[in-house]
C-alpha cells in the first residue's frame, strides 16, 4: 500500500514536471508589477493572470461572479459594499487570506498619493473610504459619496497580502511570476495554493506554466504561431486572420464585435489655432451629420477590416450587451442626403468642390497615428468618400506622442481619427469623456460651462446616472446620452472591430470572448492536448 | 610633456568638448521635439484631474534643459545614469542588460558584412562576371526594407545577426570594389602580378597599403552604420538590445535614456574614428 | 558608347517617360479606389494588380517613380556635394579646419536626428501639399546624409594630398583650390560614384521608415517609400508588391551602368 502511494505520488510529481506550458506573446514589457499602478495593456495582462480579485466579470456572460468573495451587497445609496470572503484561502506563499488583506489593499489603493486608473474610478469624493474589518471573513467599505457601478470595479482590484514577507510577489491568482528576462520573456508558474478547483474537484490551473514572450512584431508572432512556438494570439490583425484562415481555418476565431471602435471627431475647441471659418463648419451639426452620411462604413468594414468589423452606431458596442442602446442603428451611407444637409447649411457645390457661405473651399486635414496600416486605410477611404460631396480631405499621419500633444495640449489639428477601447463595460468609467468640463471631452475639453445645450444635457444625464444605484435606471439615462451622441455626432463612430483570435489546435477548453482578455480570460482551464491524462 | 602626450591631451579635450556638446544638443532637440510634453496615459478617461496633474508634473521635472543636463552629467560622473521615465528602470541597468545583445549583433553584422563585401569585391577584381552578379545582389539588398528582410530570414529560421550583415554588405561592397579595382590597376601592382607574385602577397603588400586610409575610414564609419542599422533590426526583430532601447526611448521622448545613449554613442563613434585617424597618421609618418 | 551603357540609358529614359507620361493618360489614376478589386492579381485592366484599397499598382508605381527617382537622386547629389566640400577641404587643408569638420562629422553621426525630422514635420502646416512634405523630408535627409561619405572623402583626399601629381601641379603654380577641384576630387570618382549609387536606395528606405512616423507624403500620394511599406510582411503580400523593389534596383543599376568608371590619378 505504501509502495502504491509512493508510486502515485511519484506519478503526480512526474505529471507536474511534464505538465503543460502555454506560450503567448505580450506586445511589450509590462511597465509595472504593482497591480495597483497598472496603466498599460501588458501590465494589465500580468495582473489578470496573477491577481486574485473579490469579484470577476465573466467575459462571456458579462455577469459579475463571485471569486474570493462568496457574496457581496451594495447598499441602497451605492456608498457601501460588504463582502463575505471565501474561507481557507492562502496566498501563493502560504500566508492566509483574510479581511485584513482586503482592508490593506483598499487603504493602499485609496492613498491620495496613489494615482492610477484602477484607483480613480473609486474616488467619488476627496475623502478616503472607511474600511471596516467586521470579522476575518467579512469586510465592509464605505465611500463618502456613491460610486457608480461599485461592485464591478472590483474586477480590477487584485488583493495584496498585508502580512506576507514577499509583499507584491505573494498572489491569489492562478499564476505567479517566477522569472523575468526584460525584453525576452516573462515566466509565470502555477500558484500551488490557488483556491479554485474544477467541477471534478481537480485543483486549477491545468497548465503548469505560462511563458509570455515579449514580441512587438506581429509578423514574427504569426511566424512563431505557424511554427507552433506560440499557443494563442490574443488580438489578430484582419489580414493576418485571413492568411491563417486560408492555411489553418480551425485555428482562427472571429468572436464577433469587440468593445473597440474606430471613430473620428472634429476639433471644436474655441481656442484651437485653426481658421474661424473651419471652426464654424465643425461646430455645425448638419456638417458633421453630412460627413457621417457620406462615409461608406460598410466598405470600410469590408476592405479595411477584411469584413471583420461592423458599422458602428455609437459609443457603446453591441458586444456590451447590457449598455448598448438597441434602438440605435448605424448612420446610413447616403451621399444625396449628405449633400442636401450641406446645402441646407449654406454650403454650395461648384464643379467637384464644395464651398461654404463665404466662398472658402471645404478642405480639412484628418490626423491619425502613423504606422497603423488599418487606420491609414480608413483615412484614405474617408478621403475618397468625401470627394463625392466635394470635400477635400488631407490625411496626415503623425507619430503617437506628436498626435497626443496636438490632441490634448496645443489643439493644433482639425479632425482626428483614432480608436477607442472600452476596457470596462460600465460607462461610468467614461465620465471624463462625456462631461463637458473634463479633459477627455475630446472635441472641446475643459469647458467652464457647456458650450451647447446638448452638451449641458449630457452633463446632467451623466451626473444623474452616476448617482443612481439601480442598473435599470442608469441604463435608461445612458441610453438617452447615446441617443444625443447619435444625433449630434461629436464623435463620428465608424466601425466596431471584431474580436479576432488564433488558437493552436493543441489547446483545450478555449472559450473566445468579446471582452479582453478575449482569448485567455479562462486561463485556469486552458491546457495542451499533450498533457498527461492523470496529471491532476 | 612629450609630443604624443600633448597630442593625446588635445584629442581627449576635443573628445570631451564634442561629447558634452552632443549631449546638450540632443537634450535641446528632444526637449523641443513635438510630443515631449505629451503622455499617452492622459488619454485614459478613468484618470481624475489630480492624477492627470501628477502625470504632467512628472513630465515637467526635466523641462528645464540646462539644469537637467548639469544634474545628469554630474550624476553620470558619480555612476548614476538616471532613471528611464518610460521604463521606470535605472538607465545604467538597462544599458548593462542590453549591451551584450547589441554587441553580438553589431560584431556579427560588421564582421559578416565586411567579410561578404570584401570577399565579393575581391572576387570581382579577379572574376568580373561575379562582379556583375554581386553588384545586382548588392542593389537588390539595398532596395528591400529591413522589415521584409527580417521576416524572410526569421521565417527561414536564419540567424538574426545575419540580417545586419546583409544590411551592411551592400553599403560597403561598392566602395570596396571600386577601391580594390583602382588599387589593382596601379602600375606597380600590375607589375608585381606580371612578375608572378602570388595573389595573397600582392593583396597584403601592395594593394591594401594603397587603400588603407580609405579602408580605415570606411571601417570607422561602418561602426556608426552598424549602430544605425541595429536600431531597426532590433526593433523589428524584437531583440532587447541598445538599438531597441534607443527606439523606445525616442518614441517615449525619454530624455535621460536618450541623452545617456547619445553620450555613449558619441564616445564610441569618436573612438572608432580616432583609431582610424591614428592609423592613417602613423602610415603618413612612416611614409 | 558601350552596349551596356546604351541599354541603361534607353531603359532609364523609358522609365522616366513612362512615369511622366502616366500622369497624362486619362483614367490612369494612382488615387482611385476600385473597391470591387481589392488586392487582386495582374489582369488586362491592372497589369500589376491592385493594392489593399483597390488602387492600380502600376499607376502608383509609375507616379512614385516620377517623384522618388528625382528626389532621391537629387538628395544623393546634394549630400555628395556637401560631403566633398566638407570632407575634401578638411582632408586637404588639415589644421584647425580639419579638426572642426571632423568633430562636426562625429557629432552628426552620433546625434538622434529623428527629433529634428519630427520637429520639421511639426513646423509644416497640416494641410501642406504632399509633394512639399516629401521635398522637405529629402532635403533634410541630404542635409544629414553627408557625414558618413565626408569621412571617406576626407581620408581619400588626405591620401592624395602629397601625391606626385599634386606636387607637380603646385610646382606649376596652380592654386590650392584649383588643385583640389581639378586634380584631387576627380580621383575620388570611384568613392563618390559608389556613394551616389548606394545613397538612392538608402534614402528611399529611410523615407519608407520615416513614413512609420508620419514623415512622408500623405495619402494617397505614392512614393517608393510608401509602396515599400506594403512589404512589411512579405509573407502576406502578393508577389506583384515586390515590383517596387525591382523598380528601385533597376534604376540604380541603370545609374551605375551610365556612370563613367573611375580612372587613374591625373
Amino acid at each position: 500500500m505504501k509502495r502504491l502511494f509512493l508510486m502515485l505520488a511519484l506519478a503526480g510529481t512526474l505529471a507536474a514536471q511534464t505538465g503543460s506550458v502555454l506560450r503567448f506573446c505580450l506586445r511589450a514589457d509590462p511597465k509595472t508589477f504593482d497591480p495597483q499602478l497598472v496603466e498599460d495593456d501588458n501590465s494589465e495582462a500580468v495582473r489578470y493572470l496573477t491577481g486574485g480579485v473579490l469579484l470577476r466579470v465573466n467575459r462571456v456572460s458579462q455577469q459579475l461572479a463571485p471569486e474570493l468573495a462568496t457574496s457581496w451587497k451594495v447598499d441602497r445609496q451605492g456608498r457601501r459594499i460588504t463582502f463575505h470572503l471565501r474561507r481557507g484561502v492562502t496566498f501563493s506563499d502560504g500566508t492566509p487570506f483574510s479581511a485584513a488583506d482586503v482592508a490593506f489593499t483598499m487603504t493602499r489603493l485609496m492613498d491620495p498619493k496613489t494615482h492610477s486608473a484602477t484607483a480613480d474610478p473609486f474616488r467619488s469624493s476627496n475623502e478616503p473610504p472607511q474600511v471596516s474589518v467586521i470579522s476575518p471573513d467579512t469586510v465592509s467599505i464605505t465611500f463618502a459619496a456613491a460610486v457608480s457601478g461599485l461592485d464591478r470595479l472590483f474586477d480590477q482590484v487584485a488583493i495584496l497580502s498585508a502580512h506576507s514577507a514577499r509583499k507584491l510577489s505573494a498572489v491569489l491568482g492562478p499564476f505567479q511570476v517566477t522569472d523575468y528576462k526584460p525584453g525576452v520573456e516573462l515566466v509565470l508558474g502555477r500558484n500551488p495554493n490557488y483556491w479554485k478547483v474544477d467541477a471534478k474537484g481537480r485543483r486549477l490551473p491545468y497548465a503548469d506554466q505560462l511563458v509570455l514572450q515579449i514580441q512587438q512584431n506581429r509578423d514574427l508572432e504569426l511566424a512563431r504561431f505557424r511554427r507552433g512556438e506560440v499557443d494563442l494570439i490574443n488580438a489578430l490583425d484582419p489580414e493576418v486572420f485571413e492568411a491563417l484562415a486560408h492555411d489553418a481555418p480551425a485555428s482562427v476565431t472571429d468572436a464577433g464585435a469587440s468593445l473597440e471602435s474606430e471613430m473620428m471627431w472634429f476639433n471644436q475647441a474655441p481656442g484651437a489655432p485653426i481658421p474661424a471659418y473651419k471652426k464654424s463648419w465643425f461646430q455645425s451639426q448638419a456638417f458633421r451629420r453630412a460627413v457621417s452620411e457620406a462615409m461608406n462604413r460598410a466598405d470600410i468594414a469590408r476592405i479595411a477590416f477584411r469584413g471583420h468589423a461592423q458599422p458602428a452606431e455609437g459609443p457603446i458596442s453591441p458586444a456590451n450587451r447590457f449598455w448598448f442602446n438597441t434602438a440605435l442603428k448605424p448612420h446610413p451611407f447616403d451621399v444625396v442626403s449628405a449633400s442636401r444637409r450641406l446645402q441646407s447649411d449654406g454650403f454650395q457645390k461648384r464643379g467637384n468642390r464644395l464651398y461654404d457661405r463665404q466662398g472658402h473651399p471645404v478642405e480639412f486635414s484628418i490626423m491619425t497615428n502613423a504606422g497603423n496600416r488599418t487606420r491609414e486605410r480608413i483615412a484614405a477611404m474617408i478621403q475618397q468618400d468625401l470627394t463625392a460631396v466635394g470635400i477635400q480631405v488631407n490625411v496626415v499621419t503623425l507619430d503617437f506622442p506628436s498626435l497626443i500633444e496636438r490632441m490634448t495640449q496645443t489643439f493644433q489639428y482639425e479632425a482626428c481619427l483614432l480608436g477607442l477601447t472600452n476596457l470596462d463595460l460600465d460607462p461610468s468609467t467614461q465620465m471624463n469623456v462625456w462631461v463637458s468640463s473634463a479633459a477627455n471631452h475630446q472635441w472641446n475639453p475643459n469647458q467652464k460651462t457647456p458650450a451647447t445645450p446638448w452638451e449641458a444635457e449630457i452633463d446632467r444625464l451623466m451626473q444623474r446616472q452616476a448617482a443612481e444605484v439601480r442598473p435599470e435606471d442608469r441604463k435608461r439615462l445612458f441610453d438617452h446620452v447615446q441617443q444625443i451622441v447619435w444625433e449630434q455626432e461629436p464623435f463620428i463612430y465608424i466601425v466596431n472591430k471584431n474580436s479576432l483570435m488564433a488558437f493552436s489546435p493543441q489547446l483545450l477548453n478555449t472559450a473566445p470572448a468579446a471582452v479582453a482578455p478575449q482569448s485567455y480570460w479562462n486561463v485556469e482551464y486552458l491546457q495542451r492536448r499533450t498533457q498527461m491524462a492523470g496529471g491532476r | 610633456m612629450p609630443r604624443w602626450g600633448m597630442r593625446l591631451a588635445r584629442q581627449l579635450g576635443a573628445l570631451a568638448v564634442t561629447v558634452i556638446l552632443g549631449g546638450i544638443l540632443t537634450a535641446e532637440m528632444v526637449r523641443h521635439s513635438p510630443g515631449f510634453d505629451a503622455d499617452e496615459r492622459l488619454t485614459d478617461a478613468r484618470l481624475n484631474a489630480e492624477s492627470r496633474a501628477a502625470i504632467q508634473a512628472e513630465r515637467e521635472v526635466n523641462s528645464a534643459i540646462v539644469p537637467f543636463y548639469i544634474r545628469h552629467i554630474a550624476g553620470m560622473l558619480r555612476g548614476d545614469w538616471g532613471v528611464s521615465q518610460s521604463l521606470r528602470t535605472p538607465v545604467r541597468e538597462l544599458i548593462r542588460m542590453r549591451m551584450p545583445v547589441t554587441a553580438e549583433i553589431m560584431l556579427a553584422g560588421v564582421a559578416g558584412g565586411w567579410l561578404l563585401a570584401f570577399v565579393l569585391a575581391l572576387s570581382t577584381v579577379h572574376y568580373p562576371p561575379w562582379g556583375r552578379a554581386a553588384g545586382i545582389l548588392s542593389i537588390a539588398l539595398l532596395s528591400v526594407p529591413v522589415a521584409a528582410l527580417a521576416v524572410l530570414i526569421f521565417a527561414a529560421r536564419g540567424p538574426v545577426p545575419g540580417i545586419m550583415a546583409l544590411i551592411l554588405f551592400p553599403r560597403l561592397f561598392d566602395h570596396l570594389r571600386n577601391l580594390l579595382a583602382e588599387a589593382y590597376a596601379q602600375p606597380h601592382v600590375v607589375t608585381a602580378r606580371a612578375m608572378g607574385v602570388g595573389p595573397v602577397p600582392v593583396l597584403i603588400r601592395h594593394v591594401l597599403p594603397i587603400c588603407r586610409a580609405q579602408l580605415l575610414a570606411l571601417a570607422g564609419v561602418s561602426v556608426s552604420m552598424a549602430f544605425g542599422a541595429a536600431i531597426p533590426v532590433e526593433t523589428l526583430c524584437d531583440l532587447p538590445g541598445i538599438g531597441q532601447l534607443a527606439w523606445k526611448a525616442a518614441m517615449a521622448r525619454d530624455l535621460p535614456v536618450i541623452v545617456t545613449l547619445t553620450l555613449l554613442i558619441t564616445v564610441l563613434t569618436q573612438a572608432a574614428n580616432a583609431v582610424s585617424d591614428w592609423a592613417d597618421t602613423r602610415r603618413e609618418g612612416q611614409a | 558608347m558601350t552596349l551596356r551603357r546604351a541599354f541603361a540609358i534607353t531603359v532609364l529614359t523609358l522609365v522616366v517617360l513612362a512615369s511622366v507620361g502616366a500622369g497624362f493618360v486619362p483614367g490612369f489614376s494612382y488615387a482611385e479606389q476600385h473597391r470591387e478589386f481589392i488586392s487582386s492579381g495582374p489582369s488586362a485592366h491592372f497589369p500589376l494588380g491592385t493594392d489593399d484599397l483597390g488602387r492600380d499598382r502600376l499607376a502608383r508605381l509609375l507616379s512614385a517613380t516620377r517623384v522618388s527617382l528625382l528626389l532621391a537622386a537629387a538628395a544623393g547629389v546634394a549630400a555628395l556635394i556637401l560631403a566633398v566640400v566638407a570632407g575634401g577641404t578638411a582632408g586637404y587643408w588639415g589644421g584647425w579646419w580639419d579638426v572642426l569638420v571632423t568633430r562636426a562629422i562625429d557629432l552628426l553621426l552620433s546625434l538622434p536626428w529623428l527629433f529634428l525630422l519630427l520637429a520639421a514635420r511639426a513646423l509644416l502646416p497640416l494641410n501642406v501639399a504632399p509633394l512639399t512634405a516629401l521635398v522637405v523630408t529629402y532635403a533634410l535627409l541630404a542635409a544629414l546624409g553627408w557625414a558618413a561619405p565626408a569621412r571617406v572623402v576626407r581620408a581619400g583626399v588626405r591620401s592624395f594630398r602629397e601625391s606626385e601629381f599634386v606636387l607637380r601641379a603646385r610646382a606649376e603654380g596652380a592654386t590650392e583650390f584649383r588643385i583640389l577641384l581639378r586634380h584631387v576630387v576627380p580621383n575620388l570618382r570611384p568613392i563618390l560614384l559608389a556613394q551616389f549609387w548606394t545613397s538612392i536606395p538608402v534614402f528611399v528606405l529611410t523615407e519608407a521608415n520615416l513614413g512609420f512616423l508620419g514623415l512622408s507624403a500623405g495619402e494617397p500620394f505614392p512614393t517608393w517609400g510608401s509602396l515599400l511599406r506594403e512589404l512589411q510582411n512579405p509573407l502576406l503580400v502578393r508577389p506583384e508588391a515586390f515590383a517596387t523593389v525591382g523598380a528601385i534596383a533597376l534604376s540604380v543599376l541603370c545609374f551605375k551602368l551610365i556612370s563613367p568608371k573611375g580612372g587613374l590619378p591625373v
